[in-house]
This record gives C-alpha cells, structure tokens and sequence, in this order.
C-alpha cells in the first residue's frame, strides 16, 4: 500500500475530510482541494440527476497514474482522488481531489493539472438526466 | 473472446459482456471493423478507445481470448 495515495471509486457519499485528512502532513504548508459538484443546468437544461459508470479497475489504475505524475511533476507530497459512482444528486460531490505540497503553487497546479487529465483519461462515464430523457456526456459527435 | 462495455457501448450492443467468435478478429483494429458491421449505431458514436488489459491500446496491437478487453467510449468523469 502508497501512503502517498489514496484512490476511491464508490457508490457512497465522498468525504471532503476523508482527502483533508489523508493528504495533511507536518511537513506541507499548502493542501489544495478541488472538488466537481453536480449542477443543476446543463446547455439550457435542467438537469435533475447524473449517473456515473466506472470500469472500476483500470479507473483506478489511470487515477494513480495521475497521483504519480503529481509527485513527479509538481512534488506532491501526498494525492488523494475519489470518484462517486452510481446516482448522484443536484449539490452532490462527484469527484475530490486534494493535494499537499511544501508551498502553496505547486499544489494548486498539481490540483489542477489532475482533474483536468481525469477528465481526459479516466475510464468513467456520466450519464445526464434532465426532465424528458437521458443521454451520455460526451457520447455524440 | 470477451468484450466489457460500458457507457453508450453498453446501451448500444444491449450487453456488459460481448460474446464474439471471430477467428479474424487478431488486432485491436480488427475488433473495431467488426463492431462497426455488426452495430451500426456506432457511426453515430465518437471514436472509442479499447483497453487491453486495463491499458489504452493502438490500433495494431493484437488480442486474444486471454486478455481482458475493453470498449471505452468518449470518458466523462468529473
């Protein structure tokens, strides 16, 4: 077991303080935390709820991946992601990231730079409901 | 071989698990040939990635019953 990482893929409610508490260590004066929320309109829709799929192992795979860029890139001393799964309500955490660094920039680039490459690579689909049907983000041309 | 679906491939070939014997399956590229004769809802569809053994893989990669093969559909985590 990395206790530089804690990955998560779960159907239950994401912990803001779970990722806090992973990441935080005596020798860290910055911890960023990003975290994707559901909302409720989407391209002049109402959305009521998403879905999440995961292919849970190689998600988990990818999402160390990007923890271990972190520590190389950015010198994160500590990466925690977690990922919901399942339905997920409007105001409801989709996704948390957090990480520490010695001092404050790197960790906002670190925090960045991984949500932006789990959008990218992270085997995960979402699933939009609004009032008269559903269809998966990203899906079409 | 088998072929896990997720997302719009899921809803599409109507299965988690695609039971496929095509002996002239032997490449990644292959496999999209044949996904595209068979479910034509795929032209409709982004381009899909496919996984081997949990990895993205290139087109020209060869496959076979032992691996564990994945359609990836457009992600959309976050």
């Amino acid at each position: 077991m990395d206790n530089k990482i804690d990955i998560l893929i779960s159907p239950k409610l994401l912990s803001i303080d779970r990722c806090y508490d992973f990441v935080v260590n005596e020798g860290c004066g910055g911890i960023c935390l990003f975290v994707g929320t559901v909302r409720n309109r989407n391209k002049n829709e109402d959305v009521t709820h998403l879905e999440f799929e995961a292919y849970k192992e190689m998600a988990v795979k990818e999402m160390n991946k990007i923890a271990e860029e972190c520590h190389l890139k950015f010198k994160a001393k500590k990466v925690a992601i977690h990922h919901r799964t399942g339905v997920v309500s409007i105001t409801e955490k989709a996704v948390i990231i957090a990480v520490s660094t010695i001092h404050r920039k790197n960790a906002f680039l670190a925090c960045e730079y991984a949500i932006d490459r789990l959008k990218e690579s992270v085997p995960i689909w979402k699933k939009e409901y609004l009032e008269n049907g559903s269809y998966w983000v990203n899906a079409r041309p | 071989m088998k072929i896990k679906c997720f997302g719009i491939a899921k809803d599409i070939t109507s299965t988690e698990t695609l039971n496929i014997k095509d002996h002239a399956i032997v490449t990644v590229s292959d496999l999209r040939q044949w996904l595209m004769t068979n479910y034509e809802a795929f032209a409709n569809v982004k381009s899909c990635m496919v996984a081997v053994n949990q990895e993205y893989a290139n087109d020209n990669l060869e496959i076979s019953d032992l691996d564990e093969i994945a359609i990836i559909p457009p992600v959309a985590g976050g």
